[in-house]
């Protein structure tokens, strides 16, 4: 007997939960109301400030970025607090498939021309098969365009004196709509380096990341952690903060930081200034993104 | 007794009730909009073609939704705007409809021809719920099933505002269709 109660009452549940299906919404019949959902525009752009974001370049746009640093605040009123002096580097970067983009730019800085390849091996998802975080890997090269790159005159210049090459790994969530974070663990080779005791392989690990607090403006930072610098110099490693701001067309990101360089090599490898010190620099990147090729939607 | 009620109760409501309702759905609803104002120097035009909807032909009852982020446009950036300043889709990830159609029994799915009946109900988006109606029209042709709408949107309705510098660009109107292959749900 208690058996058939405990068989009616089974059977009962199981008809309670169907019929609870088909009281609910109509739609949770088709059972994909939570189909994969990737997550997008974890930043403003391809670049925090100075090194490269989760985000990616959508296929066939041109992203057309011109980056401006001034020199040192703490030169004082005769230089402007740094506005007298400006490097820049232009660069161009080119979405070529969802995951995959690459692109070229050129420094005032040491006249040098550097590109990369940045791919996209996870992409952060929501919902089925969700992924937590986006995993993107950069790599790089730089050719110094000087005349005398090495300045000693018993090393003669060869073009493969001239080369440093990089490679990153960017570890990225976008935790919500207004903060994303992310890891970098990076190493830069550079085929010649000043002397015996620095290193040709340095290593760093790079923290940045993404305040939104309006729909067209956020707070960003970049800060990177050189492991075996010689001479360790904790103060100089490469830190900026800055605003982007979205004004439709184009993205301005102004910014207060102690690096001078606007590649990987550069800003991981050259001396930078003492952020106790005031040696920071005001600068601003713009960023211009254009469609090549329309994408084939209809 | 009263436990072989509830067993009768019970398989009267696993196998009776399920087979008494005629439902149609689809997976790959395409859904439009044109938002294109008219001396705009650009074409503003998405495509969806994973909405969903249910429609239960014997109550008339017909919901529906699209995910905001799976609206392409021909240019990226464009796309990014719409998700990020305009439809917030992070934060209203989902438009939904959920209403019904007035005289649903009218559309015999077992005979060739068109059909024309009237759709009333919310639509939510931007979350924001607001009441509408559309004539839809099916197409019966070969025991296979098509549905279609078109309406427009007011956005200023949505709470969706358009910046004074692309109002030139971004009609204040938006014109939506919504073509759908319907089958029939087992």
């Amino acid at each position: 007997m208690k058996k058939i109660i405990n068989t009616g009452g089974l059977l009962l549940l199981l008809a309670a939960s169907i019929s609870a299906q088909n009281n609910g919404s109509l739609l949770s019949l088709l059972d994909d109301q939570y189909s994969r959902d990737r997550v997008t525009n974890a930043f403003k752009s391809p670049r925090v400030i100075n090194s490269h974001s989760m985000e990616m370049l959508a296929p066939g746009t041109m992203d057309f970025r011109i980056l401006h640093r001034f020199g040192d605040i703490s030169q004082g009123y005769y230089e402007l607090f740094g506005l007298d002096h400006a490097t820049m580097r232009m660069g161009f970067d080119f979405g070529i498939t969802p995951n995959l983009m690459a692109g070229f730019g050129r420094s005032t800085n040491k006249k040098e021309l550097d590109g990369f390849v940045k791919y996209r091996v996870l992409w952060q998802t929501n919902g089925r098969h969700s992924i937590p975080f986006s995993l993107v890997a950069v790599g790089g090269m730089t050719v110094n365009g000087l005349k005398d790159p090495i300045g000693i005159e018993e090393v003669p210049v060869t073009f493969s004196r001239r080369l440093a090459f990089y490679g990153q790994l960017i570890i990225g969530r976008k935790f919500n709509d207004w903060l994303t974070l992310q890891v970098t663990p990076t190493i830069v080779h550079r085929n010649i380096v000043e002397n015996r005791l620095v290193p040709n392989e340095l290593y760093a690990v790079g923290f940045g990341g993404r305040a939104k607090f309006t729909k067209r403006m956020a707070f960003v930072w970049d800060y990177s952690y050189l492991i075996n610098r010689f001479p360790p110099d904790l103060n100089s490693n490469p830190l900026s903060l800055g605003f982007d701001i979205e004004t439709g067309g184009h993205v301005f990101q102004l910014h207060f930081s102690n690096a001078t360089g606007m590649n990987e090599r550069a800003y991981l490898c050259d001396h930078n200034g003492n952020w106790l010190k005031g040696e920071i620099r005001f600068g601003f990147n713009l960023s211009r993104v254009f469609q090549l090729v329309k994408q084939d939607v209809f | 007794m009263s436990h072989k009620l509830f067993l009768i109760a019970a398989f009267a409501a696993v196998f009776v009730a399920p087979a008494q309702a005629q439902k149609l759905f689809t997976r790959d609803g395409v859904v439009t909009f044109d938002a294109t104002a008219a001396n705009s120097p650009e074409t503003i035009k998405a495509v969806n073609k994973s909405g969903t909807c249910v429609w239960d032909k014997s109550s008339g009852a017909v919901e529906m939704a699209v995910l905001v982020k799976g609206f392409l446009f021909e240019k990226a950036l464009m796309q990014e705007h719409f998700n990020e300043n305009y439809m917030e889709s992070t934060k209203y990830p989902k438009a939904t409809f959920t209403g019904k159609l007035d005289n649903s029994g009218s559309v015999d799915t077992g005979k060739d021809g068109t059909y024309k009946v009237n759709a009333s109900g919310t639509l939510t988006m931007h979350g924001v719920s607001k009441s509408v109606t559309a004539p839809v029209t099916f197409t019966v042709k070969g025991g296979k099933v098509s549905a279609a709408v078109s309406f427009s949107v007011t956005l200023a309705d949505y709470n969706i505002s358009i910046p004074s510098v692309v109002a030139d660009k971004v009609n204040k109107k938006v014109e939506v269709s919504i073509a759908a292959n319907l089958e029939l749900m087992k």
